[in-house]
């Protein structure tokens, strides 16, 4: 351990001077009252240190102690259910040790040491371990079984002990080999170095949101990158809690970063409680929370993103599919910045470091979906909101995010004020995923591809339309126009729009997304075939089954579908109603 | 130390004076500074070397001058004196008694910076404040421990939308301890004024405690204006387990001395000017809103800003949204058409509302009403637009019905008397009522079973 002495203190940055052996990235204890920081530049002044917790009343001439290894999570059993600040600290612990507010400098272990945890051995004494081996089980929650690998940097070898099955604590080795390595049930990892992998895999197969209108519109693979961008209050928080409760992903990693407290204690208090539809075992048992919200201190929240992003890597190491919600990317970027303007850097387009680009492309590229080092696939996906100033998506946040994701999701101020939620635009969205994904959706209905470029088609032309309605009104056009106008609406209300709050439509099985465009596809489909045999567009709008059509998602159980099915079946007959009697009246 | 003084300066530029470093100073603590006529101001640690101090003064600087100037460090921060006897007082920004009375007797100081809430320790925000007022209580319901701030501008009537909300708030069925935390920033003394009548006549004087840096006063005061006064609302929510509402006004004036200061230090700026950490300062006052566990009491926060030239994307008010949950946007259109309380229908939200409406909390229609009355007002908003290029005679018969239905929205439901405390259940009934004007499968956001059960019977077919 190496000691130094502090010679300024500007705010969280902190120079510190007799630090010349310590290493970039160390960790260092700073002040009698030990906060954690991490040297972030060594220069002629000396070591740079960001620190990440508080410090009113430190002053120059207070030791630094440099533990002498980087910034690192504590990865093992324990981790699902928790909630962490930017650095892993147990919030939990920390309220138990300091009661409900912060104090600076309480210190709290991220996983609990003393724990024990049933493992089950699989690797067999004289077997080969190299990184990524397996070599136990662990229950970790009912739902999630914690594989037990051989740590990355694990030297190749043979197998002299494996413990037998039994209750452990997390510090207990149960492996060990002949090149010397000693595996217990739990590690570390730096949390600015990606955890390797085999290769990178083709991301094929869908995250099913549950939502609609990103599911069939605007599809994200899982190993897909994401970014949710919009003003304040149009629903970027709404749209990952949704993600977050109801994705078919088997770990749920909640990044709150530099966001509200109610946000996290609302995660807290609302997923226990959740069940998951596909398990029916508690939503937390498969969610990870960090929450470093924007009242904490700055520093640690540009640590949160990593701390998360490396959980989710951990998890799939194991073969997991793993989603990460960064809420908000923004707010990473902005204490980048004020760390930046401490530091005295030079400064780029409105403030923020030169080197934004390069951090945003390091964190989303450490999505993916690959062969991880025991052979088998995982993935993260990330899906990351973006909060422009004054919702302006020409600002450098955003734009860069857009250089390095595949899947925009944008979403619209007006559509928001009107309350239609999500309120993800149709018209500036987009994904590069649904091609990759065409052949799985193949798979869940034949139409689904006609019926979503229809839908899309549809959508274009009434926004078209709209421009000229805004013009002349709507009564000026003729009914095959309006009709696109109806059906567009029916798709908007029947379709796009889900509230999260509706017990039954907060969350959309695939094949009843498929159904219900497709049935108003059918019915904008009879309606112009009506028109061009002459019927009276009055007479189409006030056909039942338009309204029925518009209240089927929030009637329609997602584990019984067959009342969509007959709906289809009555927008058949009601136009073969509608042309008969048109016939007979055209005939008197 | 206390009680040793330093004598002289090396800089003085603004509000930030630099000192040669004579003994260890703490970052972030308080020193106090005498000029040349013996006069004292306070000012705090802002950046310390092993060879300077850097002091930012909460007070202006004529008369500072390079030598004849005495400084001491205090050792400590910024601290509040705390105590029951707080109800009923007022205070300067840094919270020295300015109503004549004495300090009051208490040994409990208290950092004014506060500390972050342990997201964990929150407890999430749930209870209905009724406040009479249809607009919110209907469209952008409070909930006790919420941060809601109004977002106003020039001449319109954000003073008395919030006198009206301190007069007539409270929670349905019960009489709870409650207290009211009025900080005031830069405003004038008219405004000050017309809260203090305001208070009186509503009877609640006794339990509000008053910080006020008013517009003559150093406009770094103001930094500390509202942390003095959100010190004394944690107390008096936290401790005390009152139900507080602390009133913020006008937020537009504490950002700007924020920008002096930053500007003073010769920071790089962000938008507009303001420092990139506007938004990290704000979220350090707005995230003071709420509540915790292990006590009953509860902080609910209504600031106030006004939007320079009414834009909503001026950094001050889009960086207060982006932190608070919600937003009461007041509208001059509305205004000029002579409607109160002109709060504007689409902009504004309540982001707490959805937990804190509907069966057991207010009424089981109120989540699918307000979204309809919202989703109707919408497509109300984008008729007129239409109306003013062709004209009314060109539209269909529905958009005429919604035409209607707008209006009577505007001049029924919204519209209501500065001193008419209306009931949940009345507002209710006034949004059916406007939805009557419209067709019945309009209401396509509303269940047909509340339909039936709560349209009164004259629907339109
Ligand atoms: N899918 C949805 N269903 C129902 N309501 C929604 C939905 N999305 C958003 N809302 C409403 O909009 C409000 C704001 O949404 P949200 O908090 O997600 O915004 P945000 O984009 O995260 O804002 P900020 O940037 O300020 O954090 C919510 O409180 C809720 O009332
Ligand atoms: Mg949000």
């Amino acid at each position: 351990m190496i000691t130094g002495y502090i010679t300024r203190v500007s705010g969280p940055v902190v120079t510190a001077g007799g630090l010349g052996g310590a290493g970039l990235y160390d960790v260092v204890e700073v002040g009698e009252a030990r906060l954690i920081g991490e040297i972030i530049r060594m220069d002629h002044v000396g070591a740079v240190i960001q620190v990440y917790e508080e410090n009113t009343g430190m002053r120059p001439g207070e030791p630094v102690v440099s533990l002498g290894r980087p910034l690192s999570v504590d990865l093992g059993p324990g981790l699902l259910g928790s909630i962490y600040d930017g650095i892993q600290r147990p919030l939990v612990q920390l309220k138990a040790a300091s009661g409900s507010f912060l104090a600076p400098g309480v210190k709290g272990e991220a996983l609990d040491r003393a724990r024990t945890w049933r493992f089950v051995p699989v690797l067999r004494s004289g077997d080969p371990v190299e990184p990524g081996t397996l070599v136990g089980l662990v229950k970790e929650t009912e739902l999630v079984e914690h594989r037990i690998l051989a740590p990355p940097l694990t030297q190749p070898g043979r197998a002299t002990r494996v413990s037998p099955e039994g209750d452990y604590i997390l510090d207990e080795i149960v492996a060990e080999t002949d090149s010397g390595a000693r595996i217990g049930l739990s590690h570390d990892w730096p949390v600015r170095r990606p955890r390797p992998c085999r290769k990178r895999l083709p991301p094929d197969e869908p995250l099913i949101t549950g939502l609609r209108v990103i599911d069939v519109l605007f599809p994200i693979s899982k190993g897909g990158c994401a970014a949710v961008p919009g003003g304040f209050g149009t629903g970027k928080t709404m749209t990952q809690h949704a993600i977050a409760k109801w994705c078919d992903a088997d770990i749920i990693v909640y990044v709150g970063c530099g966001e509200r407290g109610n946000e996290m204690t609302d995660v807290l208090t609302d997923f226990p409680k959740l069940v998951d539809p596909r398990t029916g075992r508690s939503l937390m048992e498969r969610t990870v929370l960090i929450a470093n919200t924007s009242n904490m201190p700055v520093a640690a929240r540009e640590v949160s993103i990593y701390t998360g992003i490396t959980v989710a890597e951990y998890y799939r190491d194991m073969g997991y599919d793993v989603a990460v919600m960064a809420d908000s990317t923004s707010r990473w970027a902005e204490a980048l910045r004020e760390l930046s303007g401490r530091l005295e850097e030079m400064p780029a387009e409105e403030g923020f470091p030169a080197y934004l680009p390069t951090r945003l492309a390091e964190f989303y590229e450490r999505g993916g979906r690959v062969q991880t080092l025991r052979g088998n696939p995982g993935s993260v996906s990330i899906i990351g909101a973006v909060s422009p100033p004054g919702g302006d998506f020409s600002e450098p946040v955003t734009q860069h995010t857009k250089r390095f994701i595949r899947c925009f999701w944008a979403l619209d101020r007006d559509l928001a004020n009107a309350r239609h939620y999500p309120a993800i635009s149709w018209i500036d969205s987009y994904s590069e995923y649904s091609d990759e994904l065409r052949d799985w959706w193949d798979g869940v209905d034949a139409d689904w591809r006609d019926v979503r470029t229809r839908a899309f088609e549809l959508l274009k032309r009434e926004q078209r339309l709209e421009q000229i309605v805004r013009l002349i009104g709507p009564d000026a056009l003729p009914d095959e126009q309006r009709l696109v106008l109806i059906s567009a609406d029916m798709i908007k209300n029947g379709f796009l729009q889900q509230n999260s709050f509706d017990e039954v439509d907060k969350f959309c099985v695939p094949a009843k997304q498929v159904l219900l465009l497709r049935c108003i596809m059918e019915f904008h489909r009879r309606a112009e075939a009506a028109i061009k045999a002459g019927a009276p567009l009055p007479r189409i709008v006030g056909l039942p089954i338009r309204e029925r059509l518009a209240r089927l998602k929030s009637i329609v159980p997602n584990d019984n579908l067959d009342e969509i099915r007959a709906a289809e079946k009555e927008i058949i007959s009601s136009f073969d109603e509608l042309s008969r009697q048109y016939r007979k009246e055209e005939a008197r | 130390m206390r009680g040793l003084e330093h004598r002289g300066l090396r800089k003085a530029e603004g509000p930030i004076v630099i000192a040669a470093r004579t003994e260890s100073a703490g970052f972030g603590e308080l020193v106090s500074v005498r000029d040349r006529s013996g006069v004292m101001r306070t000012g705090r640690v802002v950046d310390v070397s092993d060879t300077a101090v850097a002091i930012q003064l909460f007070a202006d600087n004529t008369g500072i001058s390079l030598d004849g100037v005495g400084i001491e460090y205090l050792g400590r921060p910024l601290e509040l004196r705390v105590g029951p006897d707080l109800l009923g007082r007022v205070f300067d920004g840094l919270g020295r008694p300015t109503d004549g009375y004495p300090e009051i007797v208490s040994s409990d100081l208290r950092d004014v910076n506060g500390r972050p809430i342990n997201p964990a320790a929150r407890v999430y925000p749930r209870d209905f404040i009724q406040t009479g007022v249809s607009a919110i209580d209907g469209m952008n319901t409070l909930i006790r421990g919420q941060k809601l701030p109004i977002f106003s501008g020039n001449g319109l009537p954000h003073n008395r939308l919030a006198a009206q909300i301190v007069r007539q708030a409270r929670v349905l069925n019960q009489g709870d301890k409650f207290a009211v935390v009025f900080a005031g920033m830069g405003i004038k003394y008219d405004v000050a004024r017309f809260f203090v009548d305001s208070f009186e006549r509503s009877g609640v004087l006794a339990r509000v405690v008053m910080f006020l840096s008013l517009a003559d006063s150093p406009s770094i005061e103001r930094l500390l204006t509202p942390r003095s006064a959100l010190t004394a609302a944690e107390y008096l929510a936290f401790d005390l387990g009152m139900h507080v509402l602390v009133v913020m006004t006008d937020m537009t004036n504490y950002c700007e001395a924020l920008r002096e200061v930053s500007a003073a230090r010769g920071e790089v700026p962000s938008r507009k000017g303001y420092p990139g950490y506007l938004y990290s300062d704000l979220a350090e006052l707005y995230e003071r809103a709420g509540r915790i566990e292990g006590s009953n009491g509860s902080i609910t926060q209504i600031p106030i800003l006004s939007m320079p030239n009414d834009d909503i994307s001026h950094p001050i008010p889009d960086l207060t949204g982006y932190i608070t949950e919600g937003q009461i946007v007041l509208e001059r259109e509305l205004f000029q058409k002579g409607i109160y309380p002109p709060v504007a229908g689409l902009p504004s939200l309540s982001r707490l509302m959805k937990d804190g409406i509907g069966e057991g909390m207010t009424r089981e229609d109120h989540k699918d009403l307000s979204s309809q009355l919202f989703a109707a007002y919408a497509r109300v908003k984008s008729i007129r637009n239409l109306v003013a290029i062709i004209g009314e005679e060109e539209l269909s018969k529905l958009d005429k019905q919604y035409l209607r239905f707008g209006e009577r929205f505007e001049a029924e439901f919204m519209t209501q008397d500065e001193f008419d405390d209306r009931g949940i259940d009345r507002t209710l009934e006034l949004g059916w009522k406007c939805l009557s004007w419209l067709p019945r499968d309009e209401l396509l956001r509303i269940s047909p079973a509340l339909i039936a059960k709560y349209l009164p019977g004259g629907s339109l077919p």
